[in-house]
């Protein structure tokens, strides 16, 4: 009993003078993710602090470890330390609900970072993923506009991945209609391992005879993947190829002609956007003032929502210094192997 | 009682073939064709059965070693993470370390490239071996431990970037029209394979009198030296019947100067070389098992450990080295995998412990420790691996292949234990 008593003692210490120092510094800015597992989120860490610390304020995180347990109590920890807004990475988007109610009802304005957190109060921020599917397939439809289709879906798991398949789906409706395209393969990639993408697309090949004319990939990964199953068939770069995330070696592929693009979603973008977002709500202002923001109900739930989504960039082999310039990538990592003479790029 | 049996019956007893082996075998070819009736005739097809046997290879070799560890009645969690780790240094040191050393694409580097992969793998699994067996740790925890760690560390080489593309030789590894040996070498395998079988026999044979120990019949002889080349040429004339894709003859052609006939050109695959590395595998793992004094003793350690340490095996060692030759193999696995893929990502081999140990199981290897053999195991790869194809091949999505995957994998336990009751 005593030593609880002297930690709730220490805590509020801590809360109150944490809070003290908030109103004399700055604004406190709590963010809560999920895990660093992929390397993806580092980088959306990296600019979200740059930003922060431009602002004048200050940035406290906690990692979940990819535990939804976890978050909920790292949510309170930064509620505690005296956050004035939450942005958070939910690890499991149904189990954060009470966290974010409660700090909503303490007053603390809740960002959901990427990941959609249903709560009519809360902010939701991310890149448009049906726009990811429609992008890819908008890409691969200008290549190939008739012909044989496969489709490497992502993990089963994932709702990010029929959303994704729902854009692609929703360019290439019309054309599968009037018949000019034909799905010949249509396959999940568990965990979205580029070796299960491999073998799927081993199968389809096998199943058509080599008979398709493009593919329709969900990720960089799972492009990689499905392209080195077409390249044991000497149709690497023969037919278009999507991709996303704008992986290093995706990009390096682009240059080699064999992947045809790769839906970019700077994520440095999407974490300064979201330091922004925090700083305004933090100082109390209305969300009408933030450009750009949308309700969005189109969550399992139907609940509405405040929310921006950014635009993706489609990455082929014309832009690839987009790319470079933004210092996402090297130079000479993208032209490692291309010859001189076939990237504009590279020479 | 022998006699009241039919003559069938009798001759099968005779060859000393496993019955257990030939249900497997039997089970493969239901499941096969199953698939080839319900997929419209694409199951059993060169191209399909070649696919399949680049696709078993490396959870086959992994299953191998899986086998003596399990023997030795301890588990190896860790290898699908190890096989990341192995595989992303193996990526780091051909596209990043050497090409800074040689230069990009020196004939060197794949060799290089191997060795710092197929040694670090003795290392780390020595090391959990070590853990294992000389500090007492049971070794569910230590690879369990080596799991987390090793996929962790698989992150931290590249910091979750893919690395890709490989070094042009070190690719071969993995498969593909140029990965594979061509119809004549297949050929000279398929005679070399098909000698050997024949000279075994007849040593086994002279070996028998030698020992006065009973002698098979000598027909029964004749029908298993028959049966095996049989089945070795068959193989062969498989792999040769399925040609390289156009794409890959054009470019071929092109690269040498040559001009198309107007039929196209046929070109026979012949073995991948990553099979091939998986036969001797399992040709080297069975001499080990079964020849050596290492794998009697891995044996006795699992059907008895008191008794083997008071009969003075040095069973803390013989531990080490299992794990060590379980390492090597994960390694060998990464290089295979990693080439196939033509990349090294840091989530290769995710899940691919539970895959292998499924392959032991499937195989006939006894968790309880002490029994299992190399070709169960590597056929129990390729049954599952089968399965998974098949189904793609029917179209059916992973969840639905999950499930039967995992039902067959507790069936397969279920009549194994009931065939042991059986013959105890």
């Amino acid at each position: 009993m005593g030593r609880f008593a002297a930690v709730l003692l220490i805590g509020t210490a801590l809360l109150l003078s944490s809070s003290a120092g908030a109103t004399a510094k700055g604004r406190i800015i709590g963010v809560s993710w999920s895990n660093f597992q992929e390397e993806r989120w580092k980088t959306d860490e990296a600019a979200m602090k740059a930003a922060i610390a431009a602002a004048g304020d200050k940035y406290v995180a906690a990692d979940a470890q990819s535990s939804a347990q976890k978050q909920l109590t790292d949510i309170e920890n930064l509620i505690g330390q005296g956050a004035n807004v939450l942005i958070v990475l939910a690890q499991d988007s149904a189990a954060i609900g009470p966290a974010v109610q409660k700090a909503i009802d303490e007053g603390v304005p809740v960002i959901g970072y990427d990941r959609l957190i249903e709560n009519p109060r809360a902010f939701y921020i991310t890149f448009d993923n049906k726009e990811v599917g429609r992008m890819q397939a908008r890409g691969v439809l200008a290549v190939a506009p008739t012909g044989n289709y496969a489709f490497i879906k992502g993990s089963a798991a994932d709702p990010n991945a029929d959303f994704l398949f729902a854009g692609q789906v929703d360019i290439l409706k019309p054309a599968i209609d009037a018949g000019k395209i034909k799905t010949v393969g249509e396959a999940y990639t568990d965990g979205w391992l580029p070796a299960n993408a491999q073998r799927n697309m081993e199968q389809i090949l096998t199943k058509n005879d080599n008979k398709v004319d493009a593919v329709v990939a969900s990720n960089d990964g799972t492009a990689g993947g499905a392209i080195a199953a077409l390249a044991a068939q000497g149709m690497a770069g023969t037919i278009p190829v999507s991709g996303q995330d704008g992986d290093h070696a995706a990009l390096n592929r682009i240059a080699l002609g064999t992947q045809t693009l790769s839906v970019w979603k700077d994520a440095r973008e999407l974490g300064k956007k979201a330091a922004e977002i925090a700083t305004l709500l933090a100082d109390g202002k209305a969300v009408s003032e933030i450009g750009g923001v949308i309700k969005f109900s189109g969550g399992p739930k139907r609940v509405e929502m405040n929310s921006l989504f950014l635009s993706p960039i489609t990455i082929t082999r014309n832009n690839l210094d987009v790319a470079i310039n933004a210092g996402w990538i090297k130079k000479d990592e993208v032209c490692q192997g291309v010859k001189s003479g076939a990237v504009k790029v590279c020479d | 009682m022998t006699q009241s049996k039919p003559l069938a019956v009798r001759f099968l007893k005779a060859t000393e073939l496993d019955t257990r082996m030939l249900g497997m075998v039997g089970a493969l070819a239901l499941i096969s064709i199953g698939f080839h009736l319900l997929s419209g005739g694409l199951f059993l097809t060169p191209r399909n059965l070649w696919n399949l046997s680049v696709q078993s290879s490396s959870v086959a070799i992994m299953a191998t070693g899986m086998m003596l560890v399990i023997v030795t009645r301890s588990i190896d969690l860790s290898i699908g993470s190890m096989l990341g780790f192995i595989g992303m240094i193996m990526g780091v040191t051909q596209t990043d370390f050497l090409p800074r050393l040689l230069g990009f694409e020196n004939p060197a580097t794949w060799a290089v490239s191997l060795a710092i992969g197929l040694s670090l793998g003795v290392v780390l699994g020595g090391l959990q071996g070590f853990v294992v067996a000389y500090l007492g740790v049971p070794s569910f925890i230590v690879t369990l431990g080596g799991l987390l760690v090793w996929r962790g560390a698989a992150w931290w080489v590249t910091s979750g970037q893919t690395i890709a593309p490989l070094d042009s030789r070190f690719r071969l590894m993995g498969g593909g029209p140029e990965g594979s040996i061509g119809a004549d070498w297949s050929w000279v395998t398929g005679a070399l394979a098909c000698f050997a079988v024949i000279l075994l026999l007849a040593n086994g044979r002279i070996r028998r009198r030698k020992f006065l120990f009973p002698l098979r019949p000598l027909t029964a002889e004749i029908f298993l030296g028959a049966a095996a080349c049989a089945l070795i040429v068959g193989a062969i004339a498989i792999v040769n019947a399925y040609p390289w894709p156009v794409g890959s003859v054009r470019r071929f052609a092109e690269a040498n100067g040559l001009s198309l006939p107007a039929g196209g050109l046929f070109i026979a695959h012949g073995i991948a070389i990553p099979v091939l590395i998986a036969i001797s595998v399992g040709v080297t793992m069975t001499f080990f098992a079964t020849r050596t004094r290492f794998g009697r003793y891995v044996y006795a350690i699992g059907g008895n450990p008191e008794a083997a340490v008071l009969a003075g095996i040095d069973t803390r060692w013989i531990i080490v080295k299992v794990f060590m030759l379980m390492g090597f193999l994960a390694a060998v696995s990464g290089a295979i995998s990693i080439a196939r893929l033509d990349a090294a990502t840091n989530s290769e081999g995710t899940l691919a412990e539970l895959l292998v140990i499924a392959a032991a199981v499937i195989g006939g290897t006894s968790l309880a420790g002490g029994a299992g053999t190399i070709a169960g195991s590597m056929l129990g790869a390729v049954l599952m691996q089968s399965l998974q194809s098949g189904m793609v091949l029917l179209g059916v999505d992973t969840p639905l292949q999950s499930i039967a995957v995992g039902a067959v994998l507790v069936i397969a336990a279920w009549l194994d234990a009931a065939h042991r009751r059986r013959r105890a």
